[in-house]
């Protein structure tokens, strides 16, 4: 157990220190969903964004519930690239060679993907709060958007990591990325709600997973617990079987590459 | 002649897809020898190299490391082997030292160790200067040496080094044989792939010439080269019509194992070049044959290769896929 401990702690300080080494990558990581999305998507839709449709006082009050879990989903679909590279450049077999736990390099790459996500949404909801939105359900409700978060992004993770393992070439990964980012960001009621949609978008975005994630966090900072607790409990079943679909399908592509 | 084993391979076999990679491979590497694997591109000693150091399970066979197995008993196993992956193993972001620190950590060194080992490791690859800097400022000798101080971190018992030199300048790989072989002094045991025929022949004390995943000959060098039966002495010969009389003359002359003609000259494999080199040149000067040009080598590797494998290893030197 102490091993292990050792093990994960210098993996994880391995990604912080990479992050810390690119801070052009990471300035950019980090501002690029406050600033594209909240700040000037935001602004630019708020008077042409119908307050009647959004059901909220300002477009970027409704905005930022979207924001928090397209940051989550950016995250955590990138989350494989770093593995990725370590196994095309074999750092990966360096690493595997050691007497290490077989899960140490995954698990200390979860702990990164979540601690960067959880950090950068508490920067979106601050910067949000610079411009009028505050959550109504106060600081537990914080938490909880956190926790949702977390939930979501373990199992988009997983699923970058899972491509990571099996693709033959980092082209590849990059296309299925891109080709999945907008479309999962599009149909769901990040941008606009659902009620609002053209039918067929509306009846496809029922089914992301992003959605459920957003029409939970929304509550919490628009609404209050009452309107929030149903979504709350609704998408934490939601996310523990889309986290165990995930991780599943990642722990098969590990072994596949890796034993 | 009974030495200690530190490696056991056993009737080793990898398929993939269907592909024998390695088929059926059979050798012993003994403790405190540097051990070569040589072969062309895609002959099988990477996947050999892949399955000794655990990150790969055989289809058929098996591998012993000092009486593990590599499958069952793989943690074990990496508990006791060092290795050094290809060049572009190490994270450009982080310094030499930082590298060293991970690996220490990932061998599950206490801090005291680490602080202990570290700074004599970067001292021992004269990597001192440059410890605290990014690895992506280094040249490509440099990471070689990152990589074997982090290969030597754990103390192995034994080193797995795949292509130690490759794509290095005629300085750096010098000095990387020179580690190669101070880790010898120190008892390590050294197993190597490597293509370079020069660097199996001058570095390893035995190889094993893997083509199509099977070994074609395994044993030192020298032993390998004497095998093929003497040394070899060319004669070019100006007058063409002379060859033949030559070549009977040189045939009755002592210390002659055998000779072939060419159209322009002599082939003579020659079991002691002291002896027959005079006696050659005494007959050719008796028949009055204008040698226009001699040629005496010892046999290479080169052609300890081409007698085993039938082609030339640098014949398929551009496939970039190593498996």
């Amino acid at each position: 157990m102490k091993e292990y401990s050792q093990e994960i702690r210098a993996l994880t300080m391995r990604w912080v220190r990479r992050l810390s080494r690119e801070k052009f990558s990471m300035l950019f990581t980090l501002v690029q969903p406050m600033l594209f999305w909240l700040i000037f998507f935001g602004n630019l839709f708020q008077r042409a964004a119908d307050i009647q449709v959004t059901q909220s006082s300002s477009y970027i009050s409704f905005l930022t519930a979207g924001v928090v879990v397209m940051t989550v989903l950016n995250n955590g679909l990138a989350g494989g690239v770093d593995l990725l590279f370590d196994k095309e450049n074999g750092f990966l077999e360096r690493l595997m060679s050691t007497p290490i736990h077989r899960t140490s390099v995954i698990l200390s790459r979860f702990i990164f993907v979540t601690t960067i996500t959880s950090l950068q949404v508490l920067v979106i909801l601050g910067v949000a709060w610079l411009f009028g939105v505050q959550p109504v359900t106060g600081l537990a409700g914080v938490a909880t958007i956190l926790l949702i978060g977390m939930m979501f992004g373990v199992g988009l993770t997983a699923i970058s990591m899972a491509m990571a393992f099996s693709v033959k070439s980092h082209g590849d990964f990059f296309s299925v990325l891109g080709f999945l980012s907008l479309p999962m960001i599009f149909l769901s009621s990040a941008l606009v709600p659902l009620a609002a949609m053209p039918g067929w978008m509306g009846f496809l975005a029922q089914f992301n997973p992003m959605t459920w994630a957003i029409d939970a966090v929304r509550p919490l900072i628009l609404q209050g617990w009452a309107e929030a607790l149903p979504h709350v409990g609704m998408v934490i079943g939601v996310m523990v079987l889309f986290d165990a679909i995930c991780l599943y399908g990642g722990a098969r592509a590990f072994r596949r590459a890796i034993g | 002649m009974s030495r200690p084993v530190a490696i056991d391979v056993s009737h080793l076999g990898k398929t993939y897809d269907k592909v024998r990679a390695v088929d059926d491979l059979s050798f012993q590497v003994y403790t405190g020898e540097i051990f070569g694997l040589l072969g062309p591109n895609g002959a099988g000693k990477s996947t050999t190299l892949r399955i000794l150091i655990t990150l790969l399970n055989p289809t058929s066979g098996s591998a012993r490391i000092f009486g593990l197995d590599s499958v069952k008993d793989a943690d074990r196993v990496r508990q006791t082997i060092g290795y050094v992956p290809q060049e572009r193993a190490i994270d450009r972001f982080l310094t030499g030292r930082e590298h060293l620190e991970l690996l220490a950590d990932l061998y599950h060194l206490s801090t005291e160790d680490a602080t202990r080992r570290i700074p004599q490791l970067l001292q021992l690859v004269e990597l001192e200067q440059q410890a605290d800097r990014p690895a992506k400022t280094y040249s490509g000798g440099m990471k070689r040496k990152l990589d074997i101080a982090c290969g030597l971190l754990p103390d192995p018992k034994v080193l797995f080094l795949d292509e130690p030199t490759l794509g290095l300048d005629v300085q750096s790989r010098l000095r990387i044989w020179d580690h190669v072989r101070a880790m010898r002094e120190r008892g390590i045991t050294v197993v190597m792939t490597t293509n370079y025929l020069d660097e199996a022949d001058q570095l390893c004390d035995r190889i094993a010439i893997i083509d199509g995943g099977r070994i074609k000959a395994l044993g030192a060098p020298n032993e390998l080269k004497v095998g093929l039966g003497g040394d070899l002495v060319s004669l070019t010969v100006r007058e063409e019509d002379r060859v033949e009389k030559l070549a009977a003359a040189v045939r009755d002359l002592p210390a002659i194992r055998a000779v072939t003609t060419k159209p322009n000259g002599l082939d003579i494999r020659v079991d002691s070049p002291e002896k027959a080199l005079p006696a050659i040149l005494e007959a050719a000067n008796r028949l009055t044959c204008q040698l226009e040009f001699i040629d005496y080598h010892r046999p290479r590797l080169d052609d300890v290769f081409i007698a085993h494998t039938g082609r030339s290893i640098k014949d398929d030197q551009p496939k970039a896929e190593d498996s």
